[in-house]
């Protein structure tokens, strides 16, 4: 625990990354402790999914430093495959398929036992509409299998962007030991590291140790949850 | 950097191709069977040459630019294959005025030299359409640079393709510069020579304008973003906004072509 | 190995579902035959304009399937969930060969009997043997180029464009030395000798460009 506590599970330093001529993340430098949740708040294009998704190890930074679960981007972006799991506006997986024929996809990928994923199914109450292709099923309902598909490979972190947007308040419910403040590893128990986007500050904040705010791909806001004020979140949306 | 040395290499390229040409007409022998037309030659072939050349090289900066994803490497690929698709052209084009005077056909199956080349032709035609149906400039470089490689394999195997197809009923000078009579490869040699020199004079000037505009560009993305940063964050935003906007120069954003401290 | 099982059986579950590629390359290639037929004014053909006949089409025919490749992956951030999994990229170009290929296999199980009936002079039977391995080597070659220009394309805004624009040519060799091959075979007055060195020259191709394209197919799913 006191080792796992030494090494950062994220540090990031002078981080920047453009998409052409635009910048989209400017001279990030934050570290966040193992098991400990961030929580990212910002406007719409404040830079949080680029930030997830150069955690994910998805996209290349184009400046700085990123150490991700001890490993160098992009450089060792291969070994951080299947130590992380991302949960974001896209539920990533085939709207073709049924609910169980895609985590058995995914945990063919990741080498899971496919009983994990039954056990997943019946933890988020979707045991019992698993075979019908995901074009059936409501938003809420494919939320609830992507919930599944992100924490299958038991991930020592997870990325979550809104995680419970389309979930009622007992998708949410179910969901929230999965995904939630609380939620800690099959393997080990230990706590998993968190990065949360969100859109509603208060619950975020509540959630988190650490809370980063961005505006227009810059960092305006870096401290702990209970040192933020209400006036500075404000400012990240005017 | 790439304006380095353009003026006696282009110097160079006029001396090598006027020599080559006076060289093809007034000492190269008339061909025994083709005559007069047979001077084509010396213009198809070193184009031919010259553009797969081309191609290949194309395809090893493309190899730098994916091993090292430093973007001038692939600029040096888009503007090899750039002009070297506009050397095939050339080459299509004489080779089939030669085949029109020496068979009569303006398209002859049976040449796989032309044959190859209309097929790599095609191929290349759709370098341009790839990149730039891709609007990321990152993944629009990194694909651009995958298709050169690719298509630098293809050239190869094509040409062997097609020639195995080709039944050999036109025996030709082609490949077989060693039985040329000595003027006639004394000439062929020095108009390679120079169509080599003109493909690399041209390659040049592309690549000193390009790197002009995509410093000009950059320079303008500084300018840019110390005017935001200033007015974003300093307590004199406004100031540096008029400061940009240019009391010296009456058009300060077309200036700095030349050097300009930021 | 479990990793391209486990993505080979996703994109035939995909096709299951869907019925995309595989009814409609088998479909244009029927209807090629027919538009063949009053193309040319022949009831029957052998030799040279069969062989020909029957890979052009089937050529074709896969560019259709070679285009919706990569489909379910760009369309539904498969490429993420992809990438976010430990699988090599090698692994997913070899699943996505594996899914074309046998595509292609099922395709020519409609194909070639439909070609013997609508327009196939000799009888097919005794060319089949000698046809399968015409038929391996060619569908191994477009199996790999498909998946590398299906990928290419994916993420251009003119996919199918790029697809025929880049598949064409690229396929000439494949073609070539497959309609070489298949000529004798289609004969009228019984099947020749298999002609050995154009199945050299498909396996050439087949090996050069999957060397390549493992070579390269990295750098098409990076970010």
């Amino acid at each position: 625990m006191s080792a796992a506590e030494t090494v950062p599970a994220i540090e990031l330093s002078g981080l920047g990354r453009r998409y052409g001529e635009r910048t989209a993340l400017r001279d990030l430098s934050l570290k966040l402790p193992a098991g400990a949740t961030l929580a990212v708040l910002g406007a719409n294009g404040a830079g949080k999914t680029t930030l997830l998704r150069i955690l994910a190890g998805l996209l290349r930074p184009h400046d700085g430093r990123a150490r991700v679960l001890g490993l160098d981007l992009p450089r060792e972006a291969p070994l951080l495959r299947g130590r992380v799991g991302l949960l974001g506006n896209e539920p990533l997986l085939y709207r073709d398929l049924s609910a169980r024929e895609n985590l058995r996809f995914h945990a063919g990928l990741h080498r899971v036992d496919p009983a994990q994923a039954e056990a997943l199914l019946g933890q988020v109450g979707m045991d019992t509409r698993a075979d019908e292709p995901l074009r059936a099923l409501s938003r809420g309902m494919v939320q609830r299998v992507a919930v599944c598909r992100a924490v299958l490979h038991d991930p020592e972190l997870l990325l979550l962007d809104e995680p419970l947007a389309h979930l009622d308040p007992a998708a949410a419910d179910a969901a929230e030991p999965l995904i939630g403040p609380g939620s800690a590893r099959r393997v080990d128990s230990a706590p998993r590291t968190r990065v949360a986007v969100s859109h509603d500050p208060g619950a975020a904040i509540a959630d988190a140790q650490l809370v980063l705010g961005l505006r227009a791909g810059v960092r305006m806001l870096l401290g702990p949850a209970d040192a933020i004020s209400a006036e500075q979140i404000e400012g990240l949306y005017r | 950097m790439y304006g380095k040395a353009l003026k006696p290499l282009s110097l160079a390229t006029v001396a090598t191709l006027s020599a080559a040409y006076a060289l093809a007409f007034f000492y190269a022998p008339n061909d025994a069977d083709q005559g007069f037309v047979q001077k084509i030659f010396y213009l198809h072939v070193p184009l031919a040459i010259v553009a797969l050349g081309g191609f290949i090289a194309g395809a090893l900066m493309a190899i730098g630019y994916l091993r090292s994803g430093d973007r001038r490497w692939d600029m040096r690929s888009y503007v090899a294959i750039h002009l070297s698709l506009i050397f095939a052209v050339g080459a299509l084009v004489t080779g089939s005025i030669w085949a029109r005077a020496s068979w009569g056909h303006w398209w002859v199956w049976s040449e796989p030299t032309l044959v190859s080349f209309l097929i790599v032709f095609l191929l290349y035609a759709c370098y341009q359409p790839l990149r730039f149906a891709i609007e990321d400039p990152e993944r629009q470089a990194r694909y651009a640079a995958v298709f050169a490689v690719v298509a630098g394999a293809f050239v190869p195997l094509n040409f062997l393709a097609v020639r195995m197809a080709t039944p050999l009923v036109h025996p030709r000078l082609l490949g077989a510069t060693g039985s040329l009579p000595g003027a006639m490869e004394l000439t062929f040699v020095i108009a390679l020579a120079g169509m080599a020199l003109l493909w690399t004079t041209l390659w040049k000037y592309e690549m000193a304008s390009k790197a002009a505009s995509m410093q000009l560009r950059s320079l303008r993305r500084k300018l840019a973003a110390r005017v935001e940063g200033v007015s974003l964050g300093g307590p004199d935003g406004a100031d540096a906004q008029t400061r940009s906007a240019a009391p010296h120069s009456p058009t300060p954003v077309r200036a700095p072509a030349e050097p300009v401290e930021l | 190995m479990s990793a391209v099982s486990t993505l080979v059986r996703k994109d035939l579950l995909l096709e299951l579902r869907k019925r995309e590629s595989v009814p409609a390359m088998a479909l244009f290639s029927l209807s090629a035959f027919v538009l063949f037929h009053f193309g040319i004014n022949r009831s029957s053909v052998d030799g040279d304009l069969a062989a020909g006949l029957l890979w052009v089409t089937l050529l074709l025919a896969s560019l259709l399937g070679v285009g919706r490749l990569f489909v379910a992956e760009r369309d539904e951030e498969g490429f993420d969930a992809i990438r976010l999994a430990p699988v090599d990229a090698s692994a997913l170009l070899a699943a996505k060969s594996l899914s074309l290929l046998a595509f292609l296999a099922i395709v020519e199980v409609v194909a070639i009997p439909g070609f013997a009936i609508l327009l196939l002079g000799p009888a097919l039977l005794p060319a089949l043997p000698g046809l399968l391995a015409v038929l391996a080597l060619a569908d191994i070659g477009i199996a790999v180029v498909g998946t590398l220009a299906s990928a290419l394309a994916v993420q251009t805004r003119a996919r199918e464009l790029i697809v025929a624009l880049m598949g064409l040519p690229l396929l000439v060799p494949v073609a070539l030395g497959a309609a070489r091959a298949s000529a004798p075979l289609l004969q009228a007055g019984g099947p020749g000798a298999l002609p050995g060195r154009w199945l050299g020259l498909l396996g050439l191709y087949d090996l050069v460009f999957a060397l390549v394209a493992y070579a390269v197919f990295d750098y098409l799913l990076d970010d």
